[in-house]
């Protein structure tokens, strides 16, 4: 118990607002909740002897600013995180097929992985798309792929994610669609769009146009959404590939946060109310295997978030100060060889999420450094979330890990060196110039450079790869996307084209060409009506490619 | 005529590659004099610009906008593009082109990334013989880019008709640029980035430091652009005003005076290189210099004195071929 | 002077996992090589105009979304039509070991797959220039 005893009366205050309000109307799962010896789990514990003034600013109470300690007051004693698996391969029907063995293993929520074809915007009968169509993700070239994809779920009761960037105007619009057809409500759809498009010209790559466009596309799904759908998470603003690129976690977060600034600012420059988009967006994390790191890393970018959005941009409502976030485990931390070590490398990194306070997770399957997973893997991978969630005890009460002081320094001091980026890059006229001169990927550069020479000089151990080796391992079974697949998308492609009204498909083009023009326009409801039409995705971003240009890349090495 | 300087002469993509590879690595010196005496007549169609600035001003960028200016003006272009070697290892990161990719497809862009190899002055060793290999084959625009470390970019004027000079606000080496004498190297002054603040401040300092220079000058008016290579804005008066500039120096003469200029100094560096060359192979023949080290260090005579008497016979033992 | 080891990194197809190219266009420099990088995104055609114009000794192509069984082979092939078969091939990513023998079968001389120490590709470079 603390001595303080302002501390108790805060926490009875806070049990008696925050807590309540929740558990009012989402009790917990369980009544009571103990450990293994039937000792109680606290659902919040506080320290002994601590300065109350300084933990009250720097951590506060779950579900309070500046959220430090998690952005519900129940966290996983309320409900588990959402288990929301990543995949996507091959044609519509195959991946509805997968979609559904994954919804009856229990998984929560869906995660649409498209194609590169169709993430950069060009249909699958494209020359780009040679030897792409269907490889990392499921090919989409109009509506109708979206309906066959969608053919048996309920697009009102399933909540989707959707990693679409540079064309997630058109992807969402497909999706409304199907929706509408399958007689869904609009408010009843729940989701997230990634529709991050900064991240894309520092670490990614599916970038089309440069980024003016690019950000008031952003910009008209945000009110777009925010009037139509408003459970919809319209953006998730990703670190996850900037890691993936090789950064670290202080990059990580700070080039992350850095992009959520300038979506902010672009939103607010185009009018819109703080309050009206700020609950609506969302962010996206790695976990790595430097489990204490990664959790300090989470637990700093909550709060550094909050006090962005409260005393940089005035926000008032608390969904618009707390920053919500979905994880995946990190593709580049696993080892082609000896495949089956990743299984435990996937579950620290899922403590390390699960730790950090996450909101949804994907863990990523063991035999992804060789190919697509087998079944058989994404199983292991979504069972890892589950032993995470209902039998380690982390989960019975809510950030455990406070008040570590290792934890907490590192907390501080990785806040420290984000917010050294933040003002740098601030410096430099804020991400879009940061980037375009190349400075954020040279950062990037820098660090994945050193990581990988450490490697190389053994100064840094990968069990498997430069230590614990074995000789000639035996091949892994992976799975393989028929290579027929492009002329069977090209084919049903052309069927389409043949098929639709083709006297009102190109009226609808040229409408949306006149407003991609006009730089007052929401484009979305124009998109909208040509997606109804089965213009193809190909068609739509070529009108748009016309009119924007296309981003060149910048980096330097 | 020697068969690689006949494919170069028709346009062969493989030999012209080749050929720049023969004067940049210089093992072959017979072959590689053979082929430029060969070229030598078929040169001088081409204009020759440079475009030099900080790192980090869009140099690139705006190189890749300007090309698809001479593009719509259907002109067929190379652009060397000079990074620098190592010096620890010799390598060297060619990493310029990637902003004008691109162009990769387009028959009529040829682009070449040369590594400076130790040469200092902006540019690599045998981008003067490169830029006449280009000449001879019939590209209408020489572009070289340079490395762009600043103050050591003189080498790029002696090659050029034209320097561009991309200048950029923000890098806070500005005024310390202007005043280390960058400015005399440019012909047209670019401020890239012009969204960015501080460009027209610098646009300010640049006409301030072009007037005190102008001053008793008769050199044409040197222009001061604005643009923004990425959104492509201000590209198309640059082109115009780099094409009436290259009209002025031809009708005004200036052009000639400069290539002749040019010729001055590649004959001087060429009489200079062979010498060099020839003194090293002199000296080292049947251990000599061993010996007179050894007599100069024994006292036995005075360095004057000794390369005094033997300069005579330095000369008639020389094989100038 | 003497003659320098020129090597193109190159990444065909559409996936922006630079990376793995970036990293070893970067080492093979500090190992003394004059690499050229053409970024992401490189059609095949683009890629053997550059390694032409470029007159290198190698083209190291990087793939990490499985298009390689097409992509690679493409490359090997225009080399040929242009008359510059001289030119050696070598490829790196996410490639399964059950394609390595077709890939090697069609001109691929080397297919590094991850984990693959720097070492072995300058090991390759090496016994092969």
């Amino acid at each position: 118990m603390p001595k303080d005893k302002r501390f108790q009366d805060q926490l009875k205050k806070w049990e008696a607002s925050t807590l309540k309000k929740v558990t009012d109307k989402f009790p917990e799962r369980k009544p009571d909740f103990s450990t293994g010896s039937w000792l109680p789990a606290e659902r919040v514990a506080l320290p002994e002897k601590e300065d109350y003034q300084s933990y009250m600013e720097n951590l506060g109470f779950p579900g309070e600013y500046p959220f430090t300690r998690g952005v519900q007051p129940t966290m996983y004693r309320g409900r588990f995180w959402t288990m929301r698996q990543y995949a996507g391969f091959g044609t519509a029907e195959e991946s509805n097929e997968r979609y559904k063995y994954l919804l009856d293993q229990g998984q929560t929520g869906l995660s649409i992985a498209f194609d590169l074809p169709t993430q950069i915007g060009y249909d699958s009968d494209d020359p780009h798309a040679e030897g792409e169509v269907g490889k990392v993700g499921v090919a989409i070239d109009t509506m109708k792929d979206m309906e066959i994809l969608f053919d048996g779920i309920p697009m009102d009761k399933v909540s989707t994610s959707m990693t679409i960037n540079a064309p997630a105007a058109v992807l969402m619009a497909m999706y409304i669609a199907v929706a509408e057809k399958q007689g869904a409500p609009r408010s009843s759809l729940t989701g997230t769009i990634q529709n991050d498009i900064l991240k894309e010209y520092m670490a990614r790559g599916t970038y089309i146009f440069p980024p003016k466009p690019s950000l008031r596309l952003i910009t008209n799904i945000f009110e777009y959404c925010s009037a139509e759908i408003p459970k919809w998470n319209t953006i998730s603003i990703s670190g996850y590939h900037i890691r993936e690129a090789g950064s670290t976690a202080v990059q990580e977060i700070a080039f992350t946060l850095a992009d959520g600034i300038e979506y902010v600012k672009a939103a607010l420059k185009a009018g819109l109310d703080i309050d009206s988009f700020a609950g609506r967006l969302s962010f996206f994390f790695n976990s790595h295997n430097d489990l204490l790191e990664e959790v300090a890393k989470f637990r700093a970018a909550r709060r550094i978030w909050a006090k962005i959005m409260k005393k940089k941009f005035n926000a008032q409502k608390p969904k618009s100060i707390m920053l919500r976030f979905h994880t995946q485990t990190g593709g580049s931390t696993l080892t082609a060889q000896q495949p089956d070590n990743n299984i435990v490398r996937v579950a620290i990194q899922t403590l390390a999420a699960v730790l950090g306070g996450t909101q949804s997770l994907h863990t990523n399957s063991r035999d992804e450094a060789l190919g697509l997973p087998t079944e058989e893997s994404v199983r292991i991978a979504l069972r890892t979330q589950q032993i995470v969630a209902h039998e380690s005890g982390i989960t019975n009460t809510i950030d455990p890990l406070a008040g570590s002081y290792f934890v907490e320094n590192l907390t501080d001091k990785i806040e420290e060196k984000v917010w050294k980026y933040l003002n740098k890059i601030e410096d430099l006229g804020g991400m879009v110039h940061a980037i375009e001169n190349g400075y954020v990927q040279k950062e990037i550069q820098d660090a994945a450079y050193r990581y990988q020479r450490e490697i190389e000089n053994s100064d840094r151990i990968v069990v498997g790869v430069n230590k614990f080796t074995i000789r000639d391992e035996p091949p892994g079974d992976i799975l393989k996307v028929n290579p027929k697949l492009q002329d069977v998308q090209i084919h049903k492609l052309a069927k389409i084209k043949n098929e639709r009204n083709n006297e009102i498909v190109p009226k609808r083009l040229s409408e949306l060409r006149n407003a991609a023009k006009d730089p007052d326009k929401n484009l979305m409801p124009f998109i909208l009506d040509a997606v109804k039409e089965y213009a193809s995705l190909g068609e739509i971003c070529n009108i748009l490619r016309e009119e924007f240009g296309e981003y060149q890349e910048s980096i330097v090495l | 005529m020697q068969k690689l300087a006949r494919q170069v002469l028709q346009n062969n993509i493989r030999a012209i590659a080749k050929a720049i590879s023969l004067v940049e690595n210089g093992v072959e010196t017979r072959k590689k004099e053979t082929l430029i005496d060969t070229l030598h007549t078929h040169c001088g169609h081409g204009i020759t610009w440079g475009i030099t600035g900080p790192p980090g001003a869009g140099k690139s960028s705006l190189l890749d906008r300007l090309i698809e200016q001479l593009r719509h003006d259907n002109k067929k272009i190379a652009v060397i593009a000079v990074d620098p070697s190592s010096p620890f290892t010799g390598g060297a990161i060619l990493g310029d082109r990637l902003r004008m990719q691109k162009h990769a497809t387009d028959d009529s862009v040829f682009i070449r990334s040369m590594a400076s190899r130790g040469h200092l002055g902006g540019v690599a060793g045998a981008t003067g013989d490169a830029i006449k290999i280009f000449d001879a084959a019939g590209y209408d625009h020489i572009i070289i880019e340079t490395i762009g470390v600043g103050q050591t970019e003189i080498d790029v004027m002696e090659l050029s008709d034209i320097v561009l000079l991309v200048l950029v606000p923000g890098l806070g080496d500005e005024i310390q640029a202007l005043k280390a004498g960058v400015m005399e190297i440019g012909d047209i002054f670019i401020i890239n980035k012009k969204d960015i603040d501080g460009a027209d401040r610098l646009r300010t300092e640049v006409e301030y430091v072009l007037n005190l220079k102008n001053n008793g000058e008769n050199r044409s008016q040197h222009p001061v652009i604005m643009t923004s290579a990425t959104l492509n804005e201000g590209v198309d008066e640059a082109y115009s005003v780099i094409q009436s500039y290259h009209q002025v120096l031809v009708e005004n003469g200036e052009l000639a005076i400069k290539r002749k200029e040019r010729i001055e100094k590649e004959l001087k560096h060429i009489a200079a290189t062979k010498i060099k060359e020839s003194v090293d192979k002199f000296l080292n023949i049947d251990d000599r210099l061993d010996r007179w080290i050894e007599e100069v260090f024994q006292k036995k005579v005075s360095p004057y004195k000794l390369l005094n008497k033997k300069i005579g016979e330095f000369l008639q033992e020389i094989d100038w071929k | 002077m003497i003659k320098k080891i020129r090597i193109l990194i190159a990444k065909p197809g559409l996936d922006g996992h630079d990376r793995g190219a970036k990293y070893v266009a970067r080492a093979l420099k500090d190992a003394g090589y004059e690499v050229i990088y053409t970024g992401i995104r490189q059609t095949p055609e683009a890629i053997v105009k550059t390694a032409i114009q470029e007159d290198v000794d190698f083209v190291g192509l990087s793939l990490l979304s499985g298009a390689h069984n097409e992509l690679f082979p493409k490359v090997v092939d225009l080399l040929r039509e242009k008359e510059a078969a001289d030119i050696v091939v070598f490829g790196g990513g996410v490639i399964p070991d059950s394609d390595i023998p077709s890939l090697k079968e069609k001109g691929i001389r080397a297919v590094f797959t991850p984990g693959a120490p720097i070492k072995d590709i300058i090991n390759f470079i090496e016994s092969v220039k």
